[in-house]
C-alpha cells in the first residue's frame, strides 16, 4: 500500500514548514514535497502606507536578516528619490551587510546545521542541539557564538540595535560610524578570522569524508543566480548586475542591471505551498529553476576580490564538476563559511578606509520617480524589492523577491532526493535519523520562510508518510 | 487671594485662577496628561488627568479644575490607576497604532503613557478601522490610524497661528480631524504651512514628510515659548 510520511515541524530553521513524503505500493519514494505553511501578506498591507516608512515595515519581515531588508528598501527608496547617495553612505551599508552575513551564517552553520555535523544524524534529537554542542564540543560552539556575535556588533554600532535598526533610510543611512566604534570592530576581527578558518578546515575534512551526503543533498544541475561587481564580475553582496550561469559554468545572463528582473524572471504558485516558485522565464517552470545564496555566488563571480577568501574559492572549485561548478546543496555550508571570510576581510578593508568616519552620509531627495527597485545580496540570496509610488510618496503596489523563495524548487528536489537515497521500502517504523536527513537537506539552504512567505515566528516541522490511496501512515512532528 | 489645598496629603498653595494640574506641577506632583498642552487652552477631553476630590461623587479632570480653599485631592489611587490604564488600552484599540514601525516610536507620549501606567497588554478587542494617509501638503502629513483626537493640532492652529485650518468632523471614536472643509491638506487656502500642528502632535499623527521609523520628534517646548513670549510681549513690535 502507498504511504506519506509527513515531517511537521522541520526544526532549526527559520519559519514554519513540513514536508511530505509519498510512498508508491512497493515502498518506494514517489514525490516529496516541501510546504510552507506560513502566510504573512506584507506586500498587500504595505500599500497606503508613506515611502519614507517602507525600510522600517520591510524589516519586519524577519528577524534574522532584517538589514537584507532595510538595504533592499533603502535602496528602492535611493532609485524613487533618484538620488546618488554619498560614498560613505554606501559604504557604512555594505559594512553593515557584511556584518550581516557574517552573523546569519554563523548562525546557520553553528547554531543550526552544525549539531548534525558534529553529533551525527542519527543521534539523540533531545541532544542534537546548540545545547548538545555546547556540552560535547565547547570550544567550537563557542567560537560560533561569538562569531555571530561580532556579525551583531557590527549591526549594532551602526545602527543603535542588533535587530531591526531604523538606520538605512531612502538617500543613505541616519548616524555615522564613531572611531571608537570603529576601533572596537577591529579588535574583534583576529578572533573571528581564526573562528571562521578553523571551521572550514573541519568542514573540508568533514566534507571530503561523507561522499554520501554530497552526493545525495540536492545533488542535481540547475542554474545559479546572483550579483557580482559591475567592475569584474567578482563575488558581490550590496550592487552590481545580475548574472545568470548554469551548472556546466556557461553564462546565460550577464551585465544585466537587476532592477529589470520582472524582464527574466517569473514567478509559479503551487496550490501546496504560500511559498512562490520564481524561475527563469526562458526555460520556463519548472526547468528554469536556479539557485541563489552563498552556492550560487561563489559559482558565478570571477574571483571574492580578497586573497584569503581567493584561494578557499580556488580550493572550493576543485571540488565542483568538470566544470569547476559545484553543485551539491550539501556545499552551502561550505560556501557559507567562505563567504564568513570574505565578509571579514572587506569588513577589516572597510574599517582601514578614512571615508568610513565621514558624517556626510545621507542625500536628501523627493519623489523624482515614481517607480523604485532595489536589489540587493542578502544572507540567503538576491532581494529584490520594487515599489510604486504615487506623486505624493505614497506606496501603490509592492513586489517582494526573496531570497529563500528563489530556492523553492530546488529545495522541493533536494527533499526528493534526499527521501529517495534514504527511505526504501519504507513502512510506518522510519528512523528518526533518517527524516533527519531530509530536514537537513532543507536547513543546507538555510531558509527563512518567515521572509519568503513575508511570513511569522519559528519552525516547528512535520514529516508526513502517505499511502498511495491518500492515507497518513506516518507522522513525525515536532516542535 | 492664595488658596490652600492638599494633594495627596501634602498641604499646597496655588493662586485663586490655577487649575488643580497646575498647583500640582507647582508643588512637584506628577498627573498624566495627554490633550494638555502648556500653551494652549485646556479641554479636558483625553480624561488622563481626573483626580478624586474629598467630597465630589464624581472623577474631576485636574487640567480644567480651579483649585479651592480647603481641596483634599487624591491622583494616584487605585481607581485612577486602574482608569488611566484603561483609558490607554482603549485608544490602542480605538485606531491602527504600530509603534516598532511608528515615525514616532521612541518620541511618542501615548507611547510612553503606555509604559506608565503598565500596559503589558490591551484587554480590549481592536477595531482595525480602515483611515487614510493624507500625504498632499508638500512638507507635512497626516496618518489617521495614529491620531488620539486629543485636537492639539485644532487649538495649536487656532489659539497660537491663528489660521484655524484644523477642526473635527463628525462624533465619537469615528471623529477625523480636518482641514478647511474636509479637504486634503495640501489644498487648504488657509493652511499657512507653518508646522505648529506637527509640533503639537503627541503621537505620530502628524509627521514631517520623509519621516523614517523613530525619527519623528515634535518640538511640544516651542509653541509654550511662543505663548509665553507674547503674553510677556518679549518682541518689541
Amino acid at each position: 500500500m502507498a504511504q506519506r510520511i509527513v515531517i511537521d515541524p522541520v526544526t532549526r530553521i527559520e519559519g514554519h514548514a513540513k514536508i511530505s513524503i509519498y510512498l508508491d505500493e512497493a515502498g518506494e519514494v514517489s514525490d516529496a514535497r516541501f510546504h510552507v505553511v506560513e502566510f504573512r501578506g506584507f506586500e498587500k498591507f504595505c500599500e497606503g502606507r508613506p515611502l519614507g516608512e517602507m525600510a522600517g515595515i520591510t524589516a519586519r519581515v524577519c528577524g534574522i536578516c532584517p538589514v537584507s531588508h532595510l538595504l533592499a528598501s533603502a535602496k528602492a527608496g535611493d532609485d524613487i528619490f533618484a538620488v546618488t547617495i554619498p560614498p560613505a553612505a554606501e559604504k557604512l551599508r555594505r559594512l553593515m551587510n557584511l556584518g550581516q552575513i557574517v552573523q546569519s551564517h554563523a548562525l546557520s552553520f553553528f547554531h543550526l546545521s552544525s549539531p548534525d555535523l558534529l553529533l551525527g544524524y542519527d543521534s539523540d534529537p533531545a541532544q542534537r542541539n546548540l545545547f548538545g554542542l555546547i556540552a560535547h564540543h565547547p570550544d567550537f560552539a563557542r567560537g560560533g557564538i561569538r562569531l555571530r556575535q561580532f556579525g551583531q556588533e557590527v549591526i549594532e554600532l551602526l545602527g543603535g540595535r542588533k535587530i531591526h535598526p531604523a538606520w538605512a533610510v531612502p538617500g543613505g543611512v541616519r548616524e555615522p560610524l564613531t572611531p571608537e566604534n570603529r576601533d572596537y570592530l577591529r579588535g574583534r576581527l583576529p578572533e573571528a578570522f581564526t573562528t571562521v578558518k578553523s571551521a572550514l578546515d573541519f568542514f573540508k575534512a568533514y566534507a571530503d569524508s561523507r561522499a554520501e551526503e554530497v552526493a545525495h543533498f540536492g545533488n542535481f544541475p540547475t542554474l545559479f543566480m546572483g550579483l557580482v561587481s559591475k567592475d569584474g564580475g567578482q563575488w558581490e553582496h550590496y550592487d552590481g548586475y545580475l548574472r545568470i550561469v548554469d551548472s556546466e559554468g556557461r553564462v546565460l545572463v550577464d551585465q544585466f542591471d537587476p532592477r529589470r528582473y520582472a524582464e527574466i524572471i517569473g514567478e509559479a504558485v503551487e496550490p501546496w505551498s504560500y511559498l512562490k516558485s520564481p524561475y527563469y522565464k526562458p526555460l520556463g517552470y519548472p526547468e528554469g529553476a536556479y539557485r541563489v545564496g552563498p552556492l550560487a555566488r561563489l559559482n558565478i563571480c570571477s574571483g571574492t576580490g580578497t586573497p584569503q577568501a581567493d584561494a578557499e574559492l580556488a580550493e572550493f572549485r576543485q571540488r565542483g564538476n568538470a566544470h569547476g561548478v559545484v553543485i551539491s546543496s550539501f556545499m552551502y555550508h561550505y560556501a557559507r563559511l567562505i563567504e564568513i571570510l570574505a565578509a571579514l576581510e572587506r569588513i577589516s578593508i572597510l574599517l582601514d578606509d578614512p571615508d568610513i568616519l565621514s558624517a556626510r552620509v545621507r542625500a536628501s531627495g523627493g519623489i523624482n520617480r515614481l517607480h523604485g527597485v532595489g536589489v540587493s545580496e542578502a544572507p540567503r540570496g538576491t532581494l529584490f524589492h520594487d515599489y510604486l509610488v504615487d506623486e505624493s510618496g505614497m506606496i501603490r503596489r509592492v513586489n517582494l523577491i526573496i531570497a529563500t523563495g528563489q530556492n523553492n524548487i530546488a529545495m522541493n528536489r533536494t527533499v526528493k532526493q534526499i527521501a529517495q537515497h534514504w527511505i526504501q521500502g519504507a513502512t510506518a517504523g522510519i528512523p528518526e535519523g533518517l527524516l533527519n536527513r531530509v530536514e537537513a537537506g532543507i536547513r543546507a539552504f538555510d531558509p527563512c520562510l518567515s521572509c519568503s512567505t513575508h511570513a511569522i515566528g519559528h519552525m516547528p516541522m512535520v514529516v508526513t508518510l502517505i499511502g498511495s490511496n491518500g492515507a497518513v501512515l506516518a507522522e513525525v512532528r515536532r516542535e | 487671594m492664595p488658596r490652600t489645598l492638599t494633594i495627596n496629603g501634602q498641604e499646597v498653595s496655588a493662586g485663586n485662577e490655577q487649575t488643580i494640574l497646575e498647583a500640582a506641577r507647582d508643588a512637584n506632583i506628577r498627573i498624566p496628561t495627554l490633550c494638555h498642552l502648556d500653551g494652549l487652552t485646556d479641554v479636558g477631553a483625553c480624561r488622563m488627568c481626573l483626580v478624586e476630590v474629598v467630597g465630589s461623587n464624581k472623577l474631576l479632570p485636574a487640567c480644567t479644575t480651579r483649585v479651592q480653599e480647603g481641596m483634599e485631592v487624591h491622583t494616584d489611587t487605585e481607581r485612577l490607576r486602574a482608569y488611566r490604564r484603561q483609558i490607554i488600552e482603549l485608544l490602542f484599540a480605538e485606531r491602527n497604532h504600530v509603534c516598532a514601525v511608528c515615525v514616532a516610536n521612541g518620541h511618542c507620549e501615548l507611547q510612553n503613557l503606555g509604559i506608565a501606567v503598565g500596559m503589558d497588554h490591551v484587554r480590549y478587542d481592536y477595531l482595525f478601522p480602515r483611515l487614510g494617509v493624507d500625504l498632499s501638503h508638500e512638507r507635512f502629513g497626516m496618518d489617521h490610524n495614529r491620531c488620539i483626537l486629543c485636537t492639539r493640532c485644532v487649538r495649536a492652529c487656532d489659539q497660537l497661528e491663528g489660521a484655524h485650518t484644523i477642526d473635527v468632523l463628525g462624533r465619537g471614536a469615528r471623529s477625523l480631524i480636518v482641514r478647511d472643509m474636509n479637504i486634503p491638506w495640501g489644498e487648504s487656502t488657509t493652511c499657512t504651512s507653518c508646522g505648529k500642528c506637527v509640533m503639537a502632535c503627541p503621537t505620530g499623527a502628524l509627521f514631517k514628510q520623509g519621516s523614517t521609523v523613530a525619527e519623528m520628534v515634535h518640538d511640544v517646548e516651542k509653541l509654550a515659548f511662543l505663548r509665553a513670549a507674547r503674553e510677556r510681549k518679549v518682541w518689541n513690535v
